[in-house]
């Protein structure tokens, strides 16, 4: 499957030779599993097991909620306080499954920036990112419909907003937003297929994930250096590499089990932490919350999307350049849904010819700035709408932008890289001193 | 740089958490210290049953608390009621059958197996959950840290609530509907109380509901002081268990998996190394 020299799976027992001649399910599960890593990996790359592991903990806690929970307006409520009371360690299943969905967000934003940081989009990358970007999209659409189901305030008016979205869609817009809602209101219909989508999207995000690994499988994976591993000879590439069982399943176990603890202490200790106490007030459309928000992990697309109000200038403009057809909601949304493209086109964006961030002395503080910017739109969209709040969004929003679509692609014409090692063996030894193959801190001495 | 971005989107994560918690209009809520704070916080069973003893003489004149089931008042980690007085205590409220005579329906004595009734006034909310569905005190300074370490806080509210009772501020009309209440939100409000933005000049709101406590309200057979002060925080010391029951429950559960993960963390952590030093560290030929 990969392309760097590796020993494949030979069947020795007449049974694996049976097994193997038939369906070659066991050297497919060799060559996943042993597949040469870099052995320079550093701890920004758990997060991808760390995001399956979750994956498997949502779909499984998920199935089980769903044997207790009833997709009704009258008593989807009612029957989230029969799980949290009256079922057995229902409360746990359920905080979990609730506060799994902020572990699913965080690490995956930390793999992305991780990704964008080292380089990871780019060539031959490309397919894997683009794969991981439509894993992220199901996954906050499967974020923002199981919000709905519990079917209290903040569900309710939250759908009302986000679907109202929609509706700024010019010409289609409201024959767009009551297909979706399956009415012209939220209510019935729109409960019970997002109901019915929670359940698919996940699945399909599951297939998605075999692709995307399918996928770095082929390229191999990125890692810190962003040199490629030598394939020039089997000896070769293994001097860059290490299998994946047993070195980096155990380091990579080691990070999720660290990360697990904290993720027990919230679910145990602080489970209502993330959420919103409006949703524990059953769903009333005549009573609409003082300040409806959407989850933390919406927060900085949340900003952007009202970070483009009527009195800003491009959306002015724009709004005159296409006779009025684009308004300040349609700005917004196409902005929103534009600061996630982005993202997905950075492969095309940076042009330039180095991977890695750590040998990029100029794009390291643009990127800096640009965690920054994140964390700063997620704190203003938690904020009302109002006061200063709007400008920062607006500066949030438009150093987004400017960062994909103006910084990244000048930076590789301006910038002067730094030397990278000329191979993943040099690096580990820069940092490990090889002294049995005469690393660097074995040559430094003596002469 | 990535140490910082991990740091950065974790106190992103707080510091939003606690900013979405900011509401426009202000209320005043007490830092009141409740038994079930905190990690290792847990239900003062005599509180519960006092606070239950208020719920029932005052709250349930008006208030229902229709998902909490009579038999979970003898559960452990809540009010732990004996058995019979669980059932004893059922057996006071009434409740709808609609199986009795022959479909048309009846009142009959609850058993244990129904829930509390809903509440008898429309305008009442239900009290089940309200100890999840408000947010306590966000200090210090509104960053929600002691939400962070205590939790949400509904209980505080509650408490604050039953407290926050005071004289209504001067710029008020005699006349305004209601009771003034510093801590409430979400009630009527005057013209006269407002600056020329709109914004409140004063806390809280105008509360249709009646002052409920005003101190020796009830008389509690364990001998524990009935000041306003003590019968509110037992009574939201009860409201919280009838939000959250299973909390000691899930305390321990937490610290259980707090401790054996942990336990596997650093069993994780020597394979690790191991697994890994002879690569890291090769032996000098």
């Amino acid at each position: 499957m990969s392309g760097i020299p590796h020993d494949h799976y030979e069947p020795k027992s007449r049974g694996t030779k049976w097994v193997e001649s038939r369906l070659p399910v066991i050297s497919l599960l060799y060559g996943t599993l042993m597949i040469p890593t870099p052995k320079n990996l550093n701890w920004m790359w758990i997060w991808g097991i760390v995001l399956t592991f979750t994956l498997a903990l949502q779909i499984v806690t998920g199935v089980v909620l769903v044997m207790h929970y009833t997709p009704h307006v009258d008593m989807a409520f009612a029957s989230i306080e029969h799980i949290m009371r009256d079922v057995n360690g229902g409360h746990m299943i359920r905080y979990i499954h609730m506060n799994g969905a902020s572990l699913f967000f965080f690490a995956v934003y930390m793999h992305i920036f991780r990704g964008l940081y080292y380089g990871s989009y780019k060539a031959p990358r490309e397919i894997t990112w683009i794969v991981g970007m439509l894993i992220y999209l199901l996954m906050m659409a499967t974020g923002f419909m199981g919000y709905v189901l519990p079917w209290g305030q903040m569900s309710f008016h939250g759908t009302a907003v986000i679907t109202g979205l929609f509706g700024a869609v010019p010409f289609v817009g409201e024959a767009l937003q009551t297909w979706l809602l399956g009415a012209s209101a939220v209510g019935q219909p729109a409960l019970n297929r997002f109901f019915s989508l929670h359940y698919l999207l996940p699945f399909i995000i599951a297939g998605l994930v075999i692709v995307h690994i399918w996928a770095f499988h082929s390229t191999g994976n990125n890692n810190p250096t962003g040199v490629e591993v030598r394939r020039t000879s089997k000896a070769d590439a293994e001097k860059d590499t290490l299998p994946f069982w047993p070195y980096f399943v155990i380091k990579d176990l080691f990070a999720l089990i660290l990360i697990l603890v904290v993720f027990m202490a919230i679910v145990g200790f602080m489970p209502n932490f993330l959420g919103h106490p409006d949703n524990y007030i059953m769903a009333n459309p005549l009573v609409t919350p003082a300040h409806i928000v959407p989850e933390w992990y919406f927060l900085p697309f949340y900003a952007i999307l009202r970070a483009f109000t009527a009195d800003v200038w491009v959306v002015m403009f724009v709004n005159w350049i296409s006779f009025g057809i684009v308004d300040a909601k349609f700005f917004g949304v196409l902005a929103m849904f534009g600061a996630i493209v982005v993202i997905a086109l950075a492969p095309w964006l940076d042009t330039s010819s180095v991977r890695s961030g750590r040998f990029r002395p100029m794009f390291k503080w643009w990127f800096a700035l640009l965690v920054v910017d994140f964390i700063v739109l997620m704190w203003v969209g938690s904020m009302p709408a109002e006061g200063i709040y709007p400008y920062i969004a607006l500066i949030g929003a438009t150093y987004w932008f400017g960062y994909f679509l103006v910084i990244l692609p000048l930076l590789g014409v301006i910038e002067k890289p730094l030397a990278a090692p000329a191979t993943i063996e040099d690096d580990f030894n820069a940092h490990y001193g090889d002294a049995a193959k005469g690393g660097k801190a074995a040559a430094t001495p003596a002469e | 740089m990535l140490k910082t971005l991990t740091l950065g989107v974790t106190l992103a994560l707080g510091l939003s958490a606690g900013a979405v918690t900011a509401a426009t209009v202000e209320g005043e809520i007490t830092d009141f210290n409740f038994s079930f704070e905190g990690p290792f916080g847990s239900y003062d069973r005599a509180q519960l049953q006092r606070g239950l003893q208020i719920y029932t003489e005052i709250c349930a004149a008006c208030h229902g608390l229709k998902f909490v089931a009579f038999r979970t008042l003898e559960d452990e980690g809540g009010p732990a009621l004996p058995e019979e007085q669980m059932r004893a205590y059922a057996a006071n409220f009434e409740v709808w059958d609609p199986s009795l005579l022959d479909g048309e329906g009846d009142f009959r004595p609850a058993t244990p197996a129904d829930r509390f009734p809903a509440s008898q006034l429309r305008e009442a909310p239900d009290l089940s959950l309200m100890a999840k569905a408000r947010k306590g005190f966000e200090g210090p300074y509104g960053t929600g840290i002691s939400q962070l370490v205590n939790g949400m806080g509904g209980a505080e509210y509650i408490a604050s609530l039953m407290t926050g009772f005071v004289e209504a501020p001067a710029c008020a009309p005699e006349d305004f509907p209601g009771y003034y209440n510093h801590t409430f939100t979400v009630g009527g409000f005057p013209e006269e109380c407002k600056d020329e933005h709109g914004h409140h000049t004063v806390p809280g709101s105008w509360i249709a509901m009646n002052p409920p406590l005003y101190g020796d309200d009830v008389s509690f057979a364990d001998g524990a002081p009935s000041t306003l002060e003590a019968e509110a925080q037992d009574v939201a010391a009860f409201l919280m268990w009838a939000a959250e029951p299973h909390l000691n429950a899930r305390k321990q559960a937490g610290l259980t998996g707090v401790l054996f993960l942990g336990l596997l963390t650093v069993l994780l952590y020597l394979t690790n190394k191991r697994i890994w030093a002879p690569v890291k560290h090769p032996k000098k030929a």
